[in-house]
C-alpha cells in the first residue's frame, strides 16, 4: 500500500461516498435527508468516473462527459424529487417516509 | 511525502467525514451543510486532479444549485426547527452490516484487480478542448446527449412546475 | 336370407317414435301423440308378423332344422381383431339374430304392445304428460325389440340396461306421488343390483370362450374341444369358472323376472299406469330373464347342468311362495303381479328340469309355449282390471263388487283369462300348463309335486280375484258412464281374449324346441286329469267363498292366523332387506365411507388450498410498502448474488 494517492485511493473513497450514501437511503426517515443521500451516491460515481478517465485513458475525454452529463441530469432529477416531495407534504402534511406507505398489501 | 500528498489526503478526509455526518445528524439543517462540504470536497479533489472544468461546474451546479434547492425545500416543508425522529435501531444495525459487507466485497475484488496503466499521451483538458469536443457531430463528438440533455431539461422543468401546481380551488 | 332392412326397421319404428314424441310430442303433438305411437306400431307389428311368416314358412326348414339367421351385423367396437387368439375375435356388434324364440318374441311383444298403445288411448285421455307417456312406451317397446334380437352378449346387456331405464320412467309416472317415486327407485335399484351379477357373467362367458357372439359363445362352450377346457379347468371356491359365469348370468335374470328374493320389486311396481304393468311387468320385461336363459340353454344344459338345476329350483320356489302370498292380498293389481311372479317361476323351472334335444327337450317348448299364451291372458287381466279400476277409481277388493251386469265385455274377457291361467281347456293356459307338468314329470318328481300344488292355489287365488270384484256384493246402483271405457278400451280386450282361447292349438312343439327340431306334442289324457281336477277344485273353493258376501273367508283366515299374517306381510322379505340396508350396508358401509370422504379425501384438498393461503399471508409482509425495506432488499440481493458470481459461478 504506497502513501502515494493513486487510481486505489480514489477509487476507496468512491465506494467509501457510495456506502455512505446507501447508509443514509435506508436509514433516514425524512424524505429530503433521502434525496440528499441519493446526491452522495451520485456523487461517488461520478468521482469514479473521473478517476479512471485520469489514469486509465488519459488520450480521451469520455469520462469527463460523462460526469458532466450525470451533473445536468442529477440537477433536473433533484428538481423534480422535490416537487414532488412537496406535493407529497400538502396531501399528507409531512415527509415521513414511513407514513407513505399506501402501497402496501 | 509530499504537499500534494498531504492535500489529497486533508480532501479525502474531509469528503467522507463530512459525508457520514451528513447522514447521521438530527437536525435536517446541518444535514444540508455537511452535504455542501461535502460536495466541495469532492470539487477540491477534482481540483487536485487538475480538472477545472469538472470542479467549477460542481461547485456551480451543486453546491450553488442542487444545496440552495435543497435548504429552500426544508424552509418551505417548515422542517428546519425540530431535530428528525430516531430511526429503529434493528434498521440501522441491519443496514450498517449490509452495507458494510457490501463495501468490504468491492474492497476486495478491487485489491486483486490489476489495473493496466496504458502509455499513451495525456491530452490537455482544458475548457477550449472540451468545448471543441462537446459540440462536434463527427464519431468523437457529443453533439447528440448535449441536444438531448438540454430536452431532458426542459422536460424536467415542466414536470416539475406541473407537479408542484397547486391545484385551482373549485369555482362557485 | 331375410331382409336385414326390413327387420330392422321392427325395433327402430319405436325408437322414431320415441324421438319424435319425446322432443316435440309436448308442445305440438300433444293430441296426437297416441295415435302416432299406435300406428308406428301398428307398422311395427305388421313387419313382425311378416319376419315370422317367412321365417317359418317361407325359409323353413334346413335338414329339419330352423336355422339361425343373422340378417344384418356391423362391427361397433372391436377389442380383439380377427386372427388374434385363434378365434373370431372379441368385438362388440350390433346385429340382428333371428331364430325361433327371437321371432316368436317379436311377435309377442309387438302385438301386446299394440294392443296396450290402443288401450292407452282410451285409458291415459285427459292426461297432462298424454305425449309423454306414448314417448316412454315407445322407448320401451324399442329397447324390448331391441333385445330379443341382439346377437351380441354385450348388445343384450346393452337393451337390458335400455329396458330398465324405460320401465323406471314408466313406473314413475306419476311422479308427485311418493309411492311411485319409492317403487321406481326400488324397481331399478334391485334389478341394477342384479345386472352386475350378469355383467360379470358376461365377462366370465366371454373370457372363456374367447367372444361375445352368441353363435360362436354357444358352440365354443358346448363343443368338447380346447374353448371348453379352459373354462371348465379354471375354479373358484369348487365351482368352475364357467359355473359361475353361467350362475351369474342367471342372476341377472332372475333380478329382471323377479325371481325369489330378487321379486320384491314387482309388486311395487303395480304404482305405475295399468296399461303399463300390462305390458312391461306382465308380458313383456319381466320374461327377459326367462329369454336370456333360453337364448344360453345349450351352455346351461350341456356344460353347466349343475345351473340348471339351480334355475329350476328357484323358479318352483318362486311360483309356490309367489302363490301363497297372492291368496291373501286384497289389491287386485298386487293379486296380478303376484301371479305374474308365479307364472314366470313356472316358465324358470320349466327351462330348469329340460334336457337338451328332442324329446328330452320338453320343458323347454313347454317353457316358450307358456311364455307366449302367458303373454296374452296376462295382459288381458291386467286391461280389464284397468277398465275396473277406471270405473271404480280405487284398486281395493272391498270397493268392488257386483261389476257383472254394468261392464259385460269385461266380465266376459276377464273370465276368459282367468279360465285360461287356471289351465281349463280348451282354452289356451291348459295347453302350456300341461306340457310343462309333464316335463317336471318326467325329469324332477319332487318339483312336479310343487308346481302341481301351486297349480291349483293359481286357480283359487285367480278366481277369488274374479268372483270378489264380478260377483260377491248385489248389483250395486250404475256409476257415471265415463268411466266404462270407450271402444278403445274395449278392442284389445276383445282381440287378447280371442288369442288366450285360440293360442293353445299352435302346435308349438313344430317351431321352437331346443335344438330346432321337430317336437311333437302329445295329448296325455290320463295325465291332464289330475292338474284340470285340481284347477276345478280351487274354482270350486272360491265360489263357495267368495260369491256371496259372507264371512266364510274371514273365519277361514282367522284359523290359519299366525300363517296368514306372514302370507299377508309377503313373508316380511321386504323387512328383511330393510334391515339390512339400514343396519348393515348404511352404518357398516355407508357411514365410514362418507366419513373418510368427507374428511380425508375433501380434507387433503381443502389442506392444500389452506397451506397456500398460509403461506402467502406470511409472504405479503414482504410488501410493506416502505420503500426503504425494498432499497435494503435490492442491496442484499445484489450482494448475494457478486457473491454468487464470484465465488461459486466461475
Amino acid at each position: 500500500m504506497n502513501l502515494e494517492p493513486g487510481l486505489y485511493h480514489l477509487l476507496f473513497i468512491s465506494a467509501a461516498l457510495l456506502f455512505i450514501g446507501v447508509y443514509g437511503f435506508f436509514t433516514r426517515r425524512n424524505l429530503i435527508t433521502m434525496l440528499m443521500s441519493i446526491e452522495l451516491i451520485l456523487n461517488s460515481v461520478n468521482l469514479n468516473f473521473i478517476a479512471f478517465n485520469k489514469y486509465l485513458w488519459p488520450h480521451k475525454m469520455d469520462g469527463l462527459f460523462f460526469t458532466v452529463f450525470i451533473i445536468a441530469i442529477a440537477a433536473a432529477e433533484a428538481a423534480v424529487a422535490i416537487a414532488i416531495i412537496i406535493n407529497l407534504y400538502r396531501s399528507h402534511n409531512s415527509i415521513d417516509v414511513e407514513n407513505a406507505e399506501e402501497l402496501k398489501y | 511525502m509530499n504537499g500534494s500528498d498531504i492535500i489529497f489526503y486533508l480532501l479525502a478526509a474531509l469528503t467522507l467525514v463530512c459525508g457520514v455526518l451528513s447522514v447521521s445528524t438530527r437536525h435536517i439543517f446541518r444535514a444540508a451543510i455537511y452535504l455542501l462540504f461535502t460536495l466541495i470536497g469532492i470539487a477540491g479533489i477534482y481540483f487536485w486532479l487538475d480538472y477545472q472544468f469538472i470542479a467549477a461546474v460542481q461547485i456551480v451546479v451543486y453546491v450553488g444549485g442542487i444545496v440552495v434547492l435543497i435548504i429552500f425545500s426544508i424552509f418551505l416543508t417548515q422542517q428546519a426547527g425540530e431535530k428528525l425522529p430516531k430511526q429503529k435501531i434493528g434498521r440501522k444495525i441491519f443496514s450498517a452490516l449490509a452495507v458494510f459487507c457490501g463495501f468490504a466485497l468491492t474492497m476486495l475484488q478491487l485489491s486483486q484487480n490489476i489495473f493496466f496503466l496504458p502509455e499513451k499521451e495525456a491530452i490537455p483538458v482544458n475548457v477550449a478542448e472540451i468545448g471543441k469536443k462537446m459540440l462536434s457531430t463527427n464519431a468523437e463528438g457529443y453533439a447528440l446527449p448535449f441536444e438531448v440533455v438540454s430536452m431532458l431539461l426542459l422536460a424536467a422543468m415542466i414536470g416539475c412546475i406541473v407537479i408542484a401546481l397547486r391545484s385551482k380551488p373549485e369555482t362557485k | 336370407m331375410p331382409n336385414g332392412t326390413l327387420i330392422a326397421l321392427i325395433p327402430l319404428l319405436p325408437l322414431a317414435g320415441f324421438i319424435l314424441l319425446g322432443l316435440f310430442g309436448r308442445k305440438y303433438l300433444k293430441n296426437s301423440s297416441g295415435i302416432i305411437g299406435t300406428v308406428l306400431l301398428l307398422a311395427s307389428t305388421i313387419l313382425a308378423i311378416y319376419t315370422a311368416y317367412e321365417y317359418f314358412f317361407v325359409y323353413g326348414k334346413v335338414a329339419g332344422v330352423y336355422e339361425k339367421k343373422f340378417p344384418l351385423n356391423y362391427t361397433w367396437l372391436e377389442f380383439l381383431p380377427a386372427g388374434q387368439a385363434g378365434s373370431k375375435g372379441v368385438s362388440i356388434d350390433m346385429g340382428i339374430l333371428l331364430d325361433p324364440i327371437s321371432v316368436m318374441m317379436l311377435v309377442v311383444v309387438t302385438f301386446v304392445s299394440l294392443m296396450v298403445h290402443i288401450y292407452s288411448l282410451g285409458y291415459m285421455k285427459g292426461e297432462e304428460r298424454f305425449s309423454t307417456y306414448y314417448s316412454f312406451l315407445s322407448l320401451f317397446t324399442f329397447s324390448m325389440l331391441g333385445l330379443v334380437v341382439s346377437r351380441n352378449l354385450f348388445q343384450i346387456y346393452i337393451f337390458w340396461e335400455l329396458v330398465g331405464v324405460s320401465s323406471f320412467l314408466l313406473i314413475g309416472y306419476y311422479y308427485n306421488k311418493p309411492s311411485a317415486v319409492a317403487a321406481c327407485k326400488k324397481a331399478f335399484i334391485v334389478t341394477r343390483f342384479a345386472d352386475l351379477g350378469f355383467l360379470i357373467g358376461i365377462l366370465i362367458l366371454s373370457f372363456s370362450s374367447g367372444t361375445l357372439d352368441f353363435n360362436t359363445l354357444i358352440s365354443t362352450l358346448t363343443t368338447p374341444g380346447s374353448g371348453q377346457a379352459k373354462a371348465v379347468a379354471s375354479t373358484f371356491l369348487g365351482a368352475s369358472a364357467i359355473t359361475w359365469g353361467a350362475a351369474l348370468v342367471f342372476i341377472g335374470g332372475a333380478g329382471k323376472s323377479a325371481m325369489f328374493p330378487l321379486h320384491i320389486w314387482l309388486p311395487d311396481a303395480m304404482e305405475g299406469p295399468t296399461p303399463v304393468s300390462a305390458l312391461i311387468h306382465a308380458a313383456t320385461m319381466v320374461v327377459a330373464g326367462v329369454f336370456l336363459v333360453a337364448r344360453l340353454f345349450p351352455v346351461f344344459s350341456i356344460t353347466t347342468p349343475g345351473v340348471l338345476e339351480i334355475v329350476g329350483w328357484v323358479g318352483a320356489v318362486s311360483a309356490i311362495i309367489a302363490a301363497i302370498i297372492a291368496c291373501t292380498q286384497t289389491d287386485i293389481k298386487r293379486v296380478l303381479a303376484y301371479s305374474t311372479i308365479s307364472q314366470i317361476g313356472f316358465m324358470m323351472f320349466a327351462l330348469g328340469v329340460s334336457g337338451y334335444g328332442g324329446e328330452a327337450g320338453l320343458g323347454y317348448t313347454a317353457s316358450m309355449f307358456h311364455l307366449f299364451t302367458h303373454a296374452m291372458f296376462k295382459a288381458l287381466l291386467f286391461l280389464g282390471a284397468g277398465a275396473v279400476i277406471h270405473y271404480i277409481h280405487s284398486n281395493e277388493m272391498k270397493d268392488m263388487g257386483g261389476l257383472r251386469k254394468f261392464m259385460p265385455i269385461t266380465h266376459i274377457t276377464f273370465l276368459i283369462a282367468c279360465l285360461a291361467i287356471a289351465g281349463v281347456p280348451p282354452f289356451a293356459g291348459f295347453f302350456s300348463k300341461e306340457e310343462i307338468l309333464l316335463s317336471a314329470y318326467h325329469n324332477n318328481t319332487i318339483i312336479y309335486y310343487i308346481a302341481l300344488f301351486t297349480s291349483g292355489l293359481t286357480s283359487f287365488y285367480m278366481f277369488r280375484l274374479y268372483f270378489s270384484i264380478f260377483w260377491n256384493k248385489p248389483h250395486e246402483v250404475e256409476r257415471k258412464k265415463h268411466g266404462k271405457g270407450g271402444f278403445s278400451m274395449m278392442m284389445p280386450l276383445i282381440l287378447l281374449a280371442i288369442g288366450s282361447a285360440a293360442a293353445g292349438f299352435i302346435p308349438f312343439g313344430k317351431y321352437v324346441s331346443s335344438d330346432g327340431t321337430f317336437l311333437e306334442s302329445h295329448f296325455h289324457l290320463q295325465f291332464s286329469i289330475l292338474p284340470v281336477l285340481l284347477g276345478l277344485a280351487g274354482i270350486l273353493i272360491a265360489w263357495w267363498l267368495y260369491h256371496k258376501q259372507s264371512d266364510r273367508a274371514d273365519r277361514l283366515a282367522a284359523s290359519l292366523q299366525g300363517f296368514y299374517r306372514t302370507a299377508y306381510n309377503k313373508f316380511y322379505i321386504d323387512e328383511i332387506y330393510m334391515f339390512i340396508t339400514k343396519k348393515v350396508l348404511f352404518n357398516l358401509i355407508g357411514r365410514p365411507a362418507a366419513w373418510f370422504d368427507k374428511n380425508i379425501v375433501d380434507g387433503m384438498i381443502n389442506l392444500t388450498g389452506n397451506t397456500t393461503a398460509a403461506i402467502s399471508e406470511s409472504i405479503k409482509k414482504l410488501q410493506s410498502g416502505k420503500v426503504q425495506q425494498y432499497a435494503i432488499y435490492f442491496l442484499v440481493s445484489v450482494i448475494g448474488l457478486a457473491l454468487l458470481f464470484i465465488y461459486v459461478w466461475k
